[in-house]
């Protein structure tokens, strides 16, 4: 599958400058993580490897992911200000630099926590605004954004997959990708479905009201 | 998307006798599932920010987010208007357009992507300019981005668009290859035309390295732009004259993606090398950051 799918992968993003890759692509990222996560965090640690970490602060990557994380698209215009925003509603934000040559240049890791509840997400920005994560909580996945895409924490038990999937097929909704991951038979596992249409929200309550589904997020293509 | 590389768009094209534009249009509703209208107005909606983004650089006052650029998007085109320029006052523009569009975006202001920030002045510099030129109306202007569309299509699906990965030569390079194919098409070439112009202009910047200034987009990025539309026009202008790449277009791509592979990590946008590395570009770097960002 192209990693660049059609006109606005390379038209566009409409964006707050400087950097596709590390000002909207980052915003991105943010956003996804905020999305995953459902919640506006209490604690967000951020890592940043490769080019990402020489040139965050230049490049409004710091202020874009925070931006992210705080719902913002790429063009709003309080990106600039995310810093004292997040301050302002309480997130905590910290960033530190990483080392992994095995990574995209432009790597971030997102750990954002509330309480008790704690996520991760591991992405990079592959340029023009386009985003690609790749690991979910332990789990390695490839989620691009591009497709309205659902990533369903669930169970590792015989048939969920297969029920998931008959949600879908009662919506009309045609499956573009799919991954499935777990840590170990009968243990956590996680769904990554793209599907060409937006999911409808009473699809989405089925899906969630299924026992072995912990919850459905939602990424929408930006 | 049923092409994959600039031939089998080119050959596409010519079996169906539709420019590069249309087939791009087709596909994408195809592709997503998008009516021909939401597409046209989602691509008016970019244009218009486009626009406005050139019009912002040359009527206000931008200054970047280090205090280091902003202001000559005006001068080249208070330059251009006084008549006497060496590139004619068309060309001239277009670097003044191209300009004002980088230095609103070093600003943090709000620009389109083409195909990525660093590099969102050279579509707008070359459209406003065939604007004037060509005597071309909006709606015109929005088709030859499809163009350009078609074009960054298959350079990021086949090299790159990111400085990071490819170096200048992949955003820079590629926005210049867009721009000199959505030209021709609009100046009425054939697609084949298109993508040689494309190819041509590629060719010129291969090799070019990722080398900002403390990391910033501006120094020397604001003026690549600049430089890069010229190169789309002439690039254009080549290709309408009927000059081809000897080196077909889809392998001076993979060129570009070979040397951005073997390009060393300092002169991929990590602010370690080239400019970035000069005693002055050393120095800036300090009065900006000071020393916290060395960790």
């Amino acid at each position: 599958m192209s990693s660049f799918r059609h006109s606005f992968d390379i038209i566009g993003p409409i964006m707050i400058g400087p950097s596709s890759s590390h000002t909207a692509g980052a915003a991105r990222l943010g956003r996804v993580a905020r999305h995953l996560f459902g919640q506006q965090p209490e604690r967000v640690e951020i890592t940043l490897y490769g080019s990402f970490a020489k040139t965050y602060r230049g490049h409004g990557t710091d202020v874009a992911l925070v931006a992210g994380l705080l719902d913002f698209d790429t063009r709003d215009s309080r990106i600039p200000k995310s810093l004292q925003i997040a301050q302002q509603v309480g997130m905590h934000v910290t960033f530190k630099p990483g080392k992994n040559s095995d990574y995209h240049p432009n790597t971030v890791r997102l750990q954002l926590t509330s309480g008790e509840q704690s996520y991760y997400i591991l992405g990079c920005s592959i340029g023009g605004g386009a985003i690609e994560i790749q690991e979910i909580n332990g789990f390695k996945v490839k989620v691009t954004g591009s497709y309205p895409t659902l990533v369903i924490p669930h169970s590792d038990r015989s048939g969920v997959v297969a029920a998931v999937t008959t949600i879908l097929s009662k919506h009309q909704l045609n499956i573009s990708t799919m991954e499935v991951a777990r840590q170990g038979r009968g243990a956590n596992a996680l769904m990554v479905i793209g599907t060409d249409e937006v999911p409808p929200m009473e699809a989405i309550t089925e899906i969630e009201s299924l026992e072995a589904v912990q919850k459905v997020a939602r990424i929408s293509p930006s | 998307m049923r092409f994959q590389n600039l031939a089998e768009l080119v050959a596409l094209a010519d079996k169906e006798s539709k420019p590069i534009y249309e087939i791009m249009i087709e596909e994408h509703v195809r592709e997503t599932g998008e009516t021909r209208e939401v597409v046209m107005q989602k691509m008016t909606e970019s244009f218009h920010v486009m626009m406005e983004s050139v019009k912002r650089g040359l009527t206000e006052d931008i200054k970047s987010f280090s205090g280091l650029t902003g202001g000559d998007a005006k001068r080249v085109y208070e330059y251009a208007q006084k008549g006497k320029t060496l590139l004619g006052k068309q060309a001239t523009e277009a670097v003044a357009m191209a300009l004002s569009t980088s230095e609103v975006n070093a600003a943090m202001g709000l620009v389109v992507a083409t195909p990525t920030a660093g590099s969102c002045g050279i579509l707008p510099g070359v459209l406003s300019s065939l604007k004037g030129s060509l005597g071309l109306t909006d709606d015109q202007l929005v088709l030859g981005m499809f163009t350009a569309a078609a074009v960054g299509y298959v350079v990021a699906n086949n090299a790159s668009i990111s400085g990071a990965g490819g170096g200048c030569q992949a955003e820079v390079g590629s926005a210049t290859a867009m721009a000199a194919a959505a030209a021709v098409e609009l100046a009425g070439g054939s697609p084949e035309q298109a993508i040689q112009a494309a190819g041509l202009a590629l060719k010129n910047v291969l090799g070019l390295v990722c080398d900002p200034v403390a990391g910033l987009v501006e120094i020397p990025c604001i003026i690549r732009n600049g430089f890069g539309s010229v190169l789309a026009l002439a690039g254009a202008d080549m290709a309408l004259a009927k000059v081809r790449s000897v080196i077909p277009p889809d392998e001076v791509i993979l060129a570009m993606y070979n040397i951005g592979k073997s390009m060393p990590v300092e002169l991929r946008e990590t602010a370690l090398g080239g400019l970035a590395a000069t005693p002055t570009g050393q120095k800036l770097e300090k009065q900006i950051f000071g020393d916290v960002n060395e960790a």
